[in-house]
């Protein structure tokens, strides 16, 4: 009698481990590797629900912060198991130039992204009671003090990669102050500790009614700020942004990466999670596994030369 | 007065069951996260946030913000009853709250806590309502040199938090600010005294450190000791002594006010926020104390300014957050992330456009804080009983238990727990030694805030002929240095005064 139950038992074990085998079938754990709160935390909470909903299983958010991310990171390709159940948001281009600099536990090349979704650009905004109402009228200002001050997310980041680019090209001495989040470089835009802040597209719409922008570091002009000119309009070849995506530990399983590549595709073409986030200020990027790869490839050469023109600066 | 009338419909709101036990579920969960140490109040926050997906802005609001409370004042529990404060707000009740604890007065310590919890949290709340814009604009004007300045002020507190000896105080401060410095700088971004662990990249996290450096010590005692007798003496019951204590606090109305001035603005400094109020108010009230030699020996005072003050903090972190849309603490940066999920932009145009959320809000937090007291005297009584009756050989390993599990959970790191525990040996031996953990996660905390504002300002004084005279041009500066000299050189004031009076009365 016993065994005979015993034998149900372990046919039972049997084809509810086959059905187990069918990825996802237990939360998966999706870690963001700072403070929440900020642009990738948002982003992570706005796909949730689209993904538990896809996926059908729930989505737990956590957060590792620590070294600009670089602790979660660590983590991601030393530490975490390579089944897809913990999958951790990545930041370019953050992921290459923290290797670059150095005393971190991961490398570039190790970051398995597998979607990049979305990316803020970078845009040059003054506060709204400043004299300073176009890019010319900075350019006259930086020449007329001498030292313009602008703050921004962190050194290096993308902020702090266009602020130098900017001096560079424009040869205005421009100082750089780095505040540990874009959201903490507000204050001291409103306070008139900082000049201006090079700052992110979602900054900008968050405090729209405290913040001019007075240009964009995209290709073409933004939705957003339709009568914004660009840096190319304005003759500078400044274009410069931060993308956000999505990676899973190194030897994770192919097929576990296709379910995950396509459900973060299906939420990218959610119209209405396309119109909050558009909404909120980011843009919208389709980046799969092949194209992230790519993509990371062609930045790495470019944020090479940009690290070893500042070094020393 | 627009503002009354929402303020009246914010009350209505609770008249309204689902946001009643939205807000009694908020002070449940917020107390057991508080008392927990480890569970900081900035984690519960962010743990349940996704539960808020499902409510209406007020609701989720009102939800958040009772948790908010209920932590900042539950971690008072385990600072008194423990010595380990629950959150960093709570660091300094550790110093009057546990032995009093130790000396039969547990109870007592506990229902001082939640009196001067309830003041300061409605004192917030209510400050909140006066003078949010106007404050808001008074926060702008702190910049880089003004943190610089208010981070050194800060460590001038060390010589009123170290007992006896003001040198090792002011050591144990340097061991904090060394901390401080490992792992990737502030500012800049380099990676720093990590010798090549990637541990190390994160730095040295406060709230492995408060539990490492308050609590371990504690058990290893425990555990040499093998007497809890000494420990704790059962906690007294007398009748009628919540209301003698309820008298008792209340009629110290200037320590009270005090702890909760002092709490409310470095609520609204943008960056700063309970781990620092709590500190600098028991200092205040140590300095202004006609008795300052008997802090630390087990008095209610200690823990009235500490209570208070960071309970005020939460009314003054909404300023900034609401009038601004900059976060005041980090728990108010959570708080920010929540608005905007729920689509609201945090700023002055809140006020206008949903005035209905936020004064449904403002009033959902008074309501919890009164709330609060009861559930928090029940939850304080059945806590202080399980640790007098729980038998030692079980009390050091489910401390231990709990301090492991609160230092994994910061985020679900096991190096946190390694890192933890090395503090722990290293914080008994320095006890050892005369150095109190106080001034070390002092210094701790302090240490970047001074160090991001130096070099921030350097920066931003690049516009000057030298860059450094900028944190001797701004007047807000001078304020900040002024109090610092005037404090640094207090322990030698005191002496003087001491020695004086002393030889009046021969």
């Amino acid at each position: 009698m016993k065994s005979r139950v015993l034998v149900a038992l372990l046919a039972l074990l049997t084809v509810v481990s086959l059905f187990a085998e069918k990825f996802p079938s237990k939360p998966i754990t999706y870690v963001i590797c700072f403070a929440p709160g900020g642009e990738s935390d948002i982003t992570a909470r706005l796909q949730q629900p689209y993904l538990e909903k896809i996926l059908g299983v729930p989505i737990v958010i956590t957060y590792k912060e620590g070294g600009g991310g670089a602790v979660g990171w660590t983590e991601l390709v030393t530490r975490a198991k390579p089944d897809g159940y913990t999958i951790y948001g990545t930041n370019l281009p953050h992921t290459i130039l923290q290797p670059l600099q150095g005393g971190v536990g991961y490398k570039t090349e190790q970051i398995n992204n597998i979607y990049f979704f979305q990316s803020t650009p970078c845009v040059l905004a003054v506060s709204i009671d400043s004299p300073i109402k176009t890019f010319q009228d900075f350019v006259e200002y930086a020449r007329k003090k001498g030292v313009v001050t602008l703050g921004g997310s962190g050194q290096p980041s993308a902020n702090s990669f266009a602020t130098l680019r900017l001096a560079k090209l424009t040869g205005l001495n421009i100082t750089y102050v780095p505040f540990s989040g874009s959201g903490t470089a507000v204050p001291a835009l409103l306070g008139g500790h900082v000049d201006g802040l090079m700052t992110y597209t979602t900054m900008a719409v968050q405090y729209k009614d405290k913040m001019r922008v007075i240009a964009v570091a995209t290709e073409e002009r933004i939705p957003l700020f339709p009568d914004v000119p660009t840096f190319r309009e304005l003759g500078i070849d400044l274009v410069e942004k931060a993308y956000r995506g999505v990676a899973v530990p190194p030897g994770t399983p192919a097929d576990v990466k296709r379910v995950l590549e396509e459900a973060f595709r299906q939420v990218n073409n959610n119209p209405e999670f396309v119109a909050k986030m558009q909404e909120m200020g980011f843009v919208i990027e389709n980046y799969d596994e092949a194209a992230a790869a790519k993509l990371v490839a062609e930045l790495i050469p470019y944020y090479k030369q940009l690290w070893e023109e500042t070094q020393g600066k | 007065m627009a503002g009354l009338q929402y303020l009246a419909y914010g009350f209505a709101q609770f008249f309204v069951v689902k946001t009643l036990l939205l807000m009694l579920g908020g002070v449940c969960v917020g107390l057991v996260i508080g008392a927990l140490p480890g569970l900081s109040a900035t984690m519960g926050v962010a743990l349940f946030l996704p539960v808020t997906y499902w409510l209406s802005p007020s609701e989720s609001l009102v939800f958040l913000g009772s948790l908010y409370m209920a932590a900042i004042y539950g971690g008072s529990f385990s600072a008194i009853l423990l010595r380990t404060p629950g959150t960093p707000s709570n660091i300094g009740t550790t110093f009057d709250g546990y032995p009093m604890a130790k000396l039969g007065r547990g109870w007592e310590a506990i229902l001082t806590a939640t009196f001067s919890s309830l003041y300061g949290g409605l004192f917030g709340l209510i400050m909140f309502l006066v003078s949010a814009p106007m404050l808001a604009r008074v926060a702008l004007k702190f910049g880089p040199p003004e943190y610089f300045w208010l981070g050194i002020f800060g460590l001038t507190v060390i010589s009123s938090l170290s007992r006896g000896n003001t040198l090792k105080g002011f050591m144990g401060g340097l061991i904090g600010v060394l901390l401080s410095t490992v792992g990737v700088a502030p500012v800049g971004g380099n990676v720093r005294f990590t010798f090549n662990i990637p541990e190390l990249i994160g730095g040295v996290g406060l709230i492995p450190a408060l539990v490492g450096l308050f609590c371990i010590p504690e058990v290893i005692d425990m555990v040499l000791n093998r007497s809890k007798k000494q420990l704790f003496q059962e906690a007294k019951v007398q009748k009628g002594i919540i209301w003698k204590t309820f008298t008792s606090v209340m009629k110290k109305q200037v320590d009270l006010l005090r702890a909760s001035i002092i709490g409310f603005i470095i609520g609204v400094l943008p960056g700063a926020g309970g781990n620092i109020a709590n500190l600098v108010a028991y200092s205040e009230a140590v300095r202004a104390s006609k008795h300052p030699e008997k802090f630390g020996t087990g008095i209610p005072e200690g823990v009235i300014a500490t209570e208070a003050s960071n309970n005020a903090v939460v009314g003054g972190g909404f300023v900034p957050l609401m009038t601004l849309g900059v976060p005041g603490t980090p728990v108010d940066a959570i708080l920010y992330g929540a608005l905007l999920m729920q689509g609201l932009r945090p700023g002055a145009e809140l006020f206008t456009r949903r005035a209905d959320v936020v004064y449904t809000f403002i009033a959902g937090v008074i309501v919890a804080t009164f709330v609060m007291v009861p559930i928090g005297l029940a939850f304080g009584r059945a806590m202080a009983k399980f640790i007098t009756k729980i038998p030692l050989s079980l009390l050091a390993p489910t401390v231990l238990f709990l301090t492991m599990v609160g230092s994994y959970c910061v985020s679900n790191n096991i190096s946190d727990v390694y890192m933890m525990l090395i503090l722990g040996v290293l914080g008994f031996v320095l006890r050892k030694l005369g150095f109190e953990a106080g001034p070390i996660t002092l210094g701790l905390i302090l240490g970047s805030i001074i160090e991001t504002g130096l070099v921030q300002g350097l920066l931003i004084g690049r516009k000057l002929a030298q860059p450094w005279l900028i944190f001797l041009t701004r007047p807000l500066c001078w304020v900040f240095i002024v109090l610092s000299v005037f404090f640094l050189f207090w322990p030698v004031i005191m002496r003087k005064r001491m020695v004086v009076s002393g030889g009046d009365q021969k």
